[in-house]
């Protein structure tokens, strides 16, 4: 990659992106300024300050590579981790829901959102280029299968990615000012979703989950997929 | 049994039962809040754990729930210290007893997981207790008396009990664990949150007031000493391993000491043992507590420091407290920083070759 | 004071085979301390173990330089690791391999672990458990009882495979 990186504290990936174009912008340039974080960076100890950069409507690309966990320090649970899943720190499967990231950041209005996956490589070629194309903050959020954490076998990536779109548990979309547009591989997964187990099932780190569980993620994923197919087709 | 130092930490904790337990992984800390919440969830330990979004919300809930008469532990490391560096000093400011392990790390950038110490030495103006251990079962007796110590009536202060990250985090060691039974006694917070008794807590505090709080914060310190002497006699007593405010080791009749915390202080042990052979006097003092500062009496003998930790623009803080606290020229030597290895030949060679009243950075060529 | 350094790659057990080991020998009742060095973790990267084993109390922590036995979890390290690095003149070196290893100097043994957790179908994960049959051929070099080596195996892992496939290497090895 022949790009200059900047690493910096977890807690601090937006804000340190903030100042670094600002300064670019004030001498005229418009060099695209990404920040690569996490979910932990983002949805817990960064997320202070990846608000109050999309609140100042900066000029940056923030995208989240989320692998549901803490991956950096052994896969410990993040506020980004399923119900259900089991982590080093829930070892009896997390009893708290994802916390909704995307939601989050659609209350901010930033001209640019969308979410991905690296199971879909020409959808994130996409909308990652679409976002560089936006004046304001853009955010794409990456579903990131990992096979230490999520414990299944590495040569299963990209199936598992596949799994999380068809059943409707990751939907890949696109939010431009706010309006939504689903892609092609979520919207038929709201026409015929695979049975979520299919998605669950391979993953070492749903083992075990109980029925009553189980059954809370199911109308979470039905109610979702509902709420946003009806959002693109007008009715709310 | 066997055990790393991390875990050994997290076993104690398990036995001293705190109410809450708030903590964000940090590497090399991470196994201490990963085997608690596996006690948690099986159910051996009864302690309502929060895994909080960062260390700064990681000490200020273990802040709310200590000042409710809870009792309270966290673990942290390095940035996640510094992070929490607002919310330390307001936990000793809040007369809070709580309990820290910190896996001792060096702080980025250049991004380093290893050992150092300046991490927690940048802690040591906050009004927190601090000890530095050096084998598995120091981490495990420390850790339990740390909790004894800190819910004390005379102390009332916050305690930090600091780890070499790998190097004692996580070597597997024997362990030896205890039957507590009555040795710790039941918190009683006496400026416990009481809605019978409502009273407004860290209200503003004018410039004739202020100064008298921070008064009884270093009064409390002072007289940590005699609880800190009492409780460790009570433990070799009870359990029959004797600890100290330093581990001296062949100084009675040393010409030269060598002083150092943490880790290295095991290793200097061998040293002594290595210039010993060679006919050279040589003594090894590890410094237990850092917090509150103890008084140290050299006499005449050469006294080398070797601080794994710096403050720049000034020199190494253990050289320099002993310097100023003990009216003595030292050698000063800056080892060990970010993991860097120190062998007890590298310390038997500072010993030969020192130079009283001189600074070296091991390991840069050449010194200035 | 009798020092190991094991090598092997991220994810196979190495750091628990360390462990194992240094339990067995506390067993023995002997003093004992095991301990990674970590770099940029990542499976699949090399990974280095440290064990000392001495009749009394160990205070030295910095790592291993001259080691009195090396074992090789992975001969894949080998490709870029010296893992003789340091070895004292006349150590010893254990291979997980079908085939004997050709270090002259050295007194060199070759088990063919991962052939024997197979067999023992001692898989977890897709990767065959090195880490406690390893300890069975350990035992036949001497360097901890059989007795411990069991020992300290049952106080780590309930399965019976480990056992099983410890004396497996106990047997194979060859002295």
């Amino acid at each position: 990659m022949n790009i200059p990186v900047y690493n910096i504290a977890f807690a601090a990936a937006a804000a340190c992106a903030s100042g670094m174009s600002e300064a670019l912008r004030s001498i005229g340039k418009k060099t695209n300024v990404i920040v690569f974080a996490g979910d932990g960076g983002t949805v817990d100890i960064g997320i202070q300050s990846m608000s109050g950069a999309f609140e100042r409507g900066t000029d940056f690309l923030y995208i989240c590579y989320d692998n549901e966990a803490y991956g950096n320090t052994g896969m410990q649970r993040s506020g980004a981790t399923p119900l259900g899943a089991k982590t080093t720190t829930t070892p009896g499967g997390k009893t708290h829901a994802k916390k909704d990231i995307d939601m989050i950041i659609a209350a901010h209005n930033p001209p640019y959102m969308a979410t991905a996956c690296g199971a879909f490589p020409q959808d994130l070629f996409k909308k990652v280029q679409k976002a560089l194309t936006f004046r304001g903050p853009s955010f794409i959020h990456i579903l990131t299968p990992c096979p230490p954490g999520w414990r299944y076998s590495t040569e299963k990536t990209v199936e598992i990615g596949k799994l999380a779109v068809k059943s409707g548990m990751w939907v890949l979309y696109e939010r431009e000012y706010g309006k939504l547009s689903i892609s092609s591989p979520s919207k038929v997964a709201i026409k015929k979703p695979i049975p979520l187990e299919d998605y669950l099932t391979p993953q070492g780190r749903f083992k075990g989950i109980d029925e009553k569980t189980l059954n809370i993620l199911k109308q979470q994923v039905a109610k979702n997929l509902e709420q946003l197919a009806r959002e693109e087709s007008g009715i709310c | 049994m066997v055990s790393t130092g991390n875990k050994a930490v997290a076993i104690a904790v398990k036995q001293v039962k705190p109410e809450v337990i708030a903590a964000y992984p940090i590497t090399p800390q991470t196994e201490i809040v990963e085997q608690i919440a596996e006690y948690v969830t099986t159910g051996e330990l009864k302690s309502r754990y929060i895994p909080v979004e960062s260390e700064h919300s990681a000490m200020a809930a273990c802040i709310g729930a200590s000042i409710t008469g809870a009792r309270t532990f966290t673990a942290t490391s390095s940035h996640g210290l510094l992070y929490m560096h607002e919310m330390t000093n307001w936990a000793a400011g809040a007369r809070v007893p709580i309990v820290m392990a910190n896996v001792n790390r060096a702080l980025g950038p250049g991004w380093n997981i290893w050992a150092e110490h300046t991490d927690s030495i940048q802690e040591r103006d906050t009004g927190w207790l601090q000890v530095y251990v050096s084998t598995v079962q120091e981490a495990y007796d420390t850790t339990l008396m740390a909790f004894r110590i800190a819910e004390h009536d005379d102390v009332l202060l916050p305690v930090m009990v600091n780890l070499d990250g790998f190097a004692l985090s996580h070597i597997m060691q024997s362990l030896e664990t205890i039957d507590l039974g009555d040795f710790i006694p039941p918190l009683h917070l006496p400026h416990a949150i009481d809605p019978k008794n409502p009273m407004g807590y860290g209200t503003l505090t004018g410039p004739d007031e202020y100064f008298k709080f921070r008064w009884e914060i270093e009064r409390s310190m002072r007289d940590s000493m005699k609880i800190i002497q009492a409780t460790e006699k009570e433990y070799a007593e009870r359990f029959g391993r004797t600890y100290g405010f330093t581990e001296d080791y062949r100084c009675d009749d040393a010409k030269v000491v060598i002083v150092s915390m943490g880790t290295l202080g095991k290793e200097a042990e061998v040293s002594v043992d290595v210039l010993r052979k060679e006919g050279i006097k040589a003594g090894s003092m590890r410094l237990r507590w850092f917090r509150p500062f103890p008084k140290l009496d050299f006499g005449s003998k050469d006294v080398v420091v070797i601080d794994r930790d710096y403050s720049f623009g000034f020199g190494g803080v253990l050289a320099n407290s002993i310097r100023a606290k003990c009216g003595i020229p030292v050698y000063s030597v800056i080892a060990g920083l970010g993991g860097q290895e120190v062998t007890y030949d590298d310390i038997a060679g500072f010993v030969r070759d020192r130079r009283i009243g001189d600074e070296l950075w091991f390991g840069v060529e050449p010194n200035v | 004071m009798f020092e190991v350094r094991i090598h092997s790659r991220g994810g196979q057990g190495g750091v628990t085979a360390a462990r194992l080991l240094a339990l067995a020998a506390i067993r023995d009742r002997k003093y004992a301390s095991a301990f990674p060095f970590y770099g940029a973790e990542r499976r699949g990267a090399p990974v280095v173990s440290f064990v000392r084993i001495d009749d009394k109390p160990i205070k030295v922590y910095s790592q291993i330089r001259e080691p009195d036995l090396v074992i090789v979890l992975d001969s894949s390290v080998m490709d870029v690791v010296d893992v003789l690095h340091g070895l004292k003149k006349g150590g010893t070196v254990v291979i997980n391999s079908a085939h004997k290893p050709n270090f002259p100097g050295y007194k060199t043994y070759n088990v063919d672990l991962t052939d024997i957790a197979l067999k023992a179908n001692l898989v977890v994960a897709g990767s065959p458990i090195l880490n406690t049959p390893v300890l069975g051929a350990l035992a036949k070099l001497g360097l901890i009882t059989a007795a411990s080596a069991k020992k300290a195996i049952a106080e780590m892992f309930t399965d019976e495979r480990n056992i099983k496939a410890a004396d497996a290497a106990f047997q194979e090895m060859v002295i």
